[in-house]
């Protein structure tokens, strides 16, 4: 696995803090990012720059919390053009969190499937 | 480790909400969670948590208004808004704070930092919640303080009511709390028409300055009442405040003591700033502290030597404390004597001066005084004896109408004892004679006083021709009290009923070379001349008065007619 995707030592604090429930807040950071890009989307083909801002923001907190580096810049650099309206650059940029996410997810299963017991 | 408290966790994102409750929960506090700032405020208006954790973007209602409406539900306690935040901009960052917020966490969250911050918010609580608690607490004291002083002052009113500060002849000037700074103001007219007035001012401040102001009122007025001469009044206030009050408080005091019929004012002073002698004529006499204050020396090593002035028309006497001279203000300088003079200098309509006094130190200070008593009195317009205070003069019984009595004082008597008092108050026995006490009373003590000065101690009046004369006179006569061995004062007083009423007399004899009383009888009172009043007086109150053929005695008659 590589680190700069999923950062393991994170995910080893988060097992620690979280014990039984480490699976369960893995789900429902996966679950939440799904509604996040779907809501990208939605932001960005309405030119809502606001909306853009904060579901960036949001997303950016939890993948930091999460281990996700790369994630996390994908989501800065959005949130840092949808608060100057740039908004040309976005449609490609949440084209790369899109991507990146769907990595994350492949390593995030893997780990769920390691730890957790239920689903 | 805080004790465990409950916080308030307001965040949109389920992941990170999910992952901080958790670690807060197992710092073991209570937490509730919000995922927008309307939940969060009502969350908060119900459960009242002690701490919240708030991220600042949100959906519905924003961070930054929750806080200000969980700020104001929170009122004058604190509790800590810690905004969970990875905003990079400044300006942010100043909202939050704005806002209300106590302090940041970034993400990604940190337990040791979070466990850290949420310690030293409780910490910061805590310490406010004390402060509270102190701050209300001085408030009730305070409040409590207050209402303590107004009882205390409306007792001390109560006390001091007998006194004559009212007088046309007296002006004043006092903040309404000066007595619990310790200044006490006095004035009190005597049975034989002169007027004490006594300016004081206590050691420390508050209810201890305060509390010796009660005994020495009453000490006042009731000796006042009782015919006491001055210096007896002034060894006994002594005498007392050195009984009663602890090491290292006394009374700075000014004790003046008027006599309008002969112009004079006697004037002992302790410890307080110069009081002043204004003359018609525009010359200042200052009026010196030359004894310790009351209060301070046993009885036996306190001396009552007051200074003698002689007064003519228009001059006035002024008293002052030191709030008056030894203030200073907000640049700590002193208002001194020198700008008292310069306002005294300045006054022109004497009416004025105690305001324009009052105005100067106000202008100084920049706002009001409250250590402020200052006293003027007219040597003019005095409104003459003033009838026997009922309080003073004890139970009433029938009247003894039908008796006579005489007293014979000898040598060692006459030097340290007055006679005054007890008869006063064996003649106001006479109810018919109260209504005539004032008058009674002013004749006794002057021809008692004659008896002593003129024939016991052979000093003579036309000495007294000048001021100089008149101090001359007052320390020849202190020299020859002290070292008086015989001689004798004899008096008479005897009480008959006539037919429409009833009849006093009262002679007076003395042991001294006797002198021509018919001839001073006869003399008609000179305006400015400071001896030779005194009986003149005599005849002017009493309904009748003559001589003994020797020249060592006079009697005197008082007559009433019955109440219909």
């Amino acid at each position: 696995m590589s680190d700069a995707h999923l950062d393991s030592a994170v995910l080893a604090t988060l097992r620690v803090v979280m014990e039984d429930e480490y699976p369960v807040l893995l789900d429902t950071f996966l679950k939440d990012s799904e509604e996040r890009v779907r809501l990208l989307h939605q932001a960005c083909a309405v030119s809502d720059a606001y909306l853009l801002r904060q579901t960036a923001h949001s997303f950016k907190g939890s993948c930091s919390n999460m281990g996700a580096p790369l994630l996390t810049e994908l989501c800065r650099e959005l949130e840092d053009s949808a608060r100057r309206e740039q908004l040309d650059g976005a449609n490609e940029l949440i084209g790369q969190i899109e991507r990146e996410f769907a990595i994350v997810r492949i390593l995030m299963r893997a780990e769920r499937q390691r730890f957790g017991a239920s689903g | 480790m805080p004790l465990r408290l409950t916080i308030l966790i307001a965040e949109d994102n389920p992941a990170d909400r999910m992952l901080l409750s958790t670690i807060v929960s197992r710092e073991g506090h209570r937490v509730l969670t919000a995922a927008n700032g309307i939940e969060a405020v009502s969350l908060f208006r119900q459960e009242r948590p002690q701490l919240v954790l708030m991220d600042a973007l949100m959906p519905v209602m924003d961070g930054f208004e929750a806080a200000r409406q969980i700020k104001a539900l929170a009122g004058d306690e604190l509790v800590p808004i810690i905004f969970l935040t990875s905003l990079a901009e400044n300006e942010a960052l100043a909202r939050c704070l704005e806002a209300g917020g106590d302090d940041f966490v970034a993400k990604p969250y940190n337990r040791i930092i979070l466990a850290a911050k949420i310690g030293a918010m409780d910490r910061l609580r805590r310490l406010q919640a004390t402060v509270r608690q102190q701050r209300d607490l001085i408030s009730r004291q305070h409040q409590q303080l207050l209402r303590e002083q107004e009882v205390a002052k409306a007792i001390f009113d109560k006390v001091a009511h007998a006194g004559c500060l009212d007088a046309p002849n007296i002006r004043y000037r006092q903040s309404p709390l000066a007595l619990f700074n310790g200044d006490l103001l006095l004035a009190a007219q005597t049975p034989t028409g002169r007027m004490f007035v006594l300016l004081g001012d206590f050691t420390g401040h508050g209810l201890p300055a305060a509390i010796g102001a009660m005994p020495l009122a009453e000490t006042f007025y009731g000796m006042a009442a009782k015919g006491y001469s001055s210096s007896d009044l002034l060894r006994e206030m002594n005498a007392k405040l050195k009984r009663i009050l602890p090491v290292g408080v006394f009374c700075c005091a000014t004790l003046l003591d008027l006599s309008f019929d002969k112009r004079t004012v006697d004037v002992w002073s302790g410890g307080l700033p110069d009081g002043y002698l204004l003359c018609a004529n525009g010359t200042r006499v200052p009026l010196k502290s030359r004894h310790l204050p009351l209060g301070v020396l046993e009885p036996e090593a306190f001396v009552a030597r007051f200074e003698p002035h002689t007064l003519a028309e228009g001059d006035r006497v002024l008293l002052l404390s030191d709030g008056v001279v030894e203030s200073c203000n907000a640049q700590n300088e002193l208002f001194g004597e020198a700008r008292l003079l310069a306002v005294i200098d300045a006054n022109r309509e004497p009416l004025r001066l105690l305001e324009e006094i009052v105005e100067a130190l106000l202008a100084f200070h920049g706002q009001a005084q409250d250590d402020l008593s200052l006293v003027e009195i007219d040597v003019d317009g005095q409104p003459g004896p003033m009838p026997i205070q009922a309080s003073y003069v004890g139970a009433v019984q029938p009247s003894p109408l039908d008796w006579s009595g005489s007293l014979l004082l000898r040598g060692e008597t006459l030097r340290d004892y007055n006679p005054l008092p007890a008869l006063l108050h064996l003649l106001l026995q006479v109810v018919e004679l109260r209504r005539h006490a004032g008058r009674v009373f002013a004749v006794l003590a002057e021809l008692y006083a004659n008896a002593l000065e003129h024939g016991v101690l052979g000093l003579d009046s036309a000495l007294k021709v000048d001021a100089d004369g008149f101090a001359r006179y007052y320390r020849l006569r202190e020299q020859r009290l002290s070292a008086l061995r015989d001689g004798w004062i004899e008096i008479d007083l005897r009480v008959e009923p006539e037919d429409h009423g009833g009849c006093l007399r009262i002679g007076v004899r003395d042991s001294g070379a006797g002198f021509d009383i018919a001839r001073a009888l006869a003399e008609q009172p000179a305006t400015g001349k400071l001896s030779g009043r005194g009986l003149a007086l005599v005849r002017e109150l009493s309904d009748g008065c003559a001589a003994d053929a020797d020249g060592r005695g006079v009697s005197v008659e008082f007559r009433w007619r019955r109440e219909a």
